[in-house]
């Protein structure tokens, strides 16, 4: 329950300063995918089922505010967290590596998914301009964010059941 | 393994493959009703409004509290030093100021003459602030801080500074997204104001970067549209109010059929610093009626 709120708080903050701060941060239109953090990270920290919830609600808050269709984020950010939820049995607490290529690699699927459904598909064609400006950039300042980001989400499921699973999995 | 506990457990868990599955049919079906009807989400973009819109406004107030703050301080020097050469002008144009009170009076006899239209202060206007902007980097759309409490609706037209920023797609009683001109997927119906030449206005993501909105289907014939040529929005669109401006033909191009013209436009409207935005109370249907 405790858990549950946490995850209410994180994922409202990570949407408002997404779309206030981290745009008022953005370098050269670009700002970060703080959504996808938060997703990923609850994807691999509580496995599928979280990964999913938290996905489909991520995804939920971009439709009704900026989708311009409801429901195709949500199922993008779904399978993101469903992907990652895959990853739970591999995941150490110490561990920063993991976090950030499964960031990075989700960040980007994200990306390209987005680029195939909404451009390619309406015949912008220009791969290469797309992969320079706009998804390479944004992953890269994803997981120069996620260094920052990611501890603090760490920080707040520390909760009673987490420590005592990290403590069994490191002996 | 007590039954009890196993029991316990089964009650509230649904197997993640079929959590899966779910999900993924509610999202196919929302698509399915946004896509195949008009019904828009309202009660959940009420909710959500009471939920968001307050922390976003507040986050938003305070970032521009402290941008002030920071611009402030580095002026304080400028501005000092503005202060004494600015004085000095003031003498001259005392001066000036006198002969020209003479010429607005001559002005204002020739306008009242001429009755000439005032181009759309005529509108009734509210203002608003953008308070959040799209959450990803595909499309440049943003939040403003009112909604249909203040007697805004979808369809709406929103301008800045003199020129179009774009129109209202969606609405919660206490904010609106406004969909920029500039954006990937708008179009808007356009006219060059010299030639009353019909064009389409198209944003582009890749003009984005320049700074520039591409424009197509410009049939001109007679080669009268030249680059610098105004652009305002057509009478013909049916959610655009006729004769805002757009902005200025900055090139134009011979396409590749030899009927129609394309090039570039340069808005009206910075959008890279826009920060509080104007949004006109009546829609185009409206007018009509």
């Amino acid at each position: 329950m405790k858990r549950n709120i946490i995850l209410f708080f994180v994922i409202l903050c990570g949407f408002v300063l997404q779309t206030t701060l981290f745009q008022a941060l953005s370098f050269g239109g670009i700002s970060p995918n703080i959504l996808i953090i938060i997703t990923v990270s609850y994807g691999f920290m509580h496995g599928r089922k979280y990964g999913m919830v938290v996905g489909f609600i991520c995804g939920l808050l971009m439709d009704i505010f900026y989708g311009n269709v409801l429901g195709f984020y949500a199922l993008v950010y779904l399978y993101i967290g469903a992907a990652n939820g895959v990853f739970h049995s591999i995941f150490y607490q110490d561990d920063i590596k993991l976090p950030l290529v499964l960031i990075l690699a989700s960040d980007f699927a994200y990306s390209f998914t987005c680029y195939v459904l909404l451009y390619l598909l309406r015949g912008r064609f220009d791969f290469i301009f797309y992969l320079k400006n706009i998804i390479v950039p944004e992953v890269v300042y994803t997981i120069f964010v996620t260094v920052f980001i990611y501890p603090c989400i760490l920080l707040l499921n520390r909760t009673k059941d987490d420590v005592e699973r990290g403590d069994n999995k490191v002996v | 393994m007590s039954p009890v506990i196993k029991r316990k457990r089964d009650k509230f868990s649904i197997p993640s493959k079929y959590l899966l599955l779910i999900l993924t049919c509610i999202c196919v079906a929302l698509m399915a009703v946004t896509f195949f009807t008009d019904y828009s989400a309202s009660p959940l973009n009420k909710l959500v409004g009471y939920v968001v819109i307050p922390f976003q406004n507040g986050v938003s107030r305070i970032g521009t509290w402290i941008s002030v703050r920071m611009d402030e301080l580095g002026e304080l020097r400028i501005v000092l030093q503005e202060n004494q050469e600015l004085k000095q002008q003031i003498d001259e144009l005392t001066v000036q100021n006198t002969q020209l009170q003479q010429d607005k009076y001559e002005l204002n006899n020739l306008r009242e003459l001429y009755k000439l239209d005032e181009q759309y202060s005529g509108y009734e206007k509210v203002g608003a602030r953008i308070i959040a902007r799209d959450s990803g980097n595909w499309f440049h759309s943003f939040t403003i801080n009112k909604g249909t409490d203040d007697g805004l609706a979808v369809d709406m037209n929103v301008i800045a500074g003199g020129g179009l920023v774009g129109r209202i797609v969606d609405i919660g009683s206490n904010w609106a997204k406004v969909n920029a001109v500039i954006n990937d997927d708008s179009n808007v119906s356009g006219m060059v104001l010299a030639s009353s030449d019909n064009l389409m206005v198209q944003g582009s993501l890749q003009l984005m970067e320049e700074g520039v909105i591409g424009f197509g289907q410009l049939n001109d014939s007679q080669n009268r549209v030249e680059v610098g040529d105004k652009v305002v929005t057509s009478n013909i669109s049916d959610k655009y109010l006729p004769s805002i401006l757009i902005g200025y033909i900055s090139e134009i191009e011979q396409d590749a059929n030899n009927i129609t013209k394309s090039g570039k436009i340069t808005p009206a409207v910075d959008f890279e610093h826009l920060e509080e935005v104007l949004v006109i109370l009546k829609t185009k249907q409206q007018i009509k009626d």
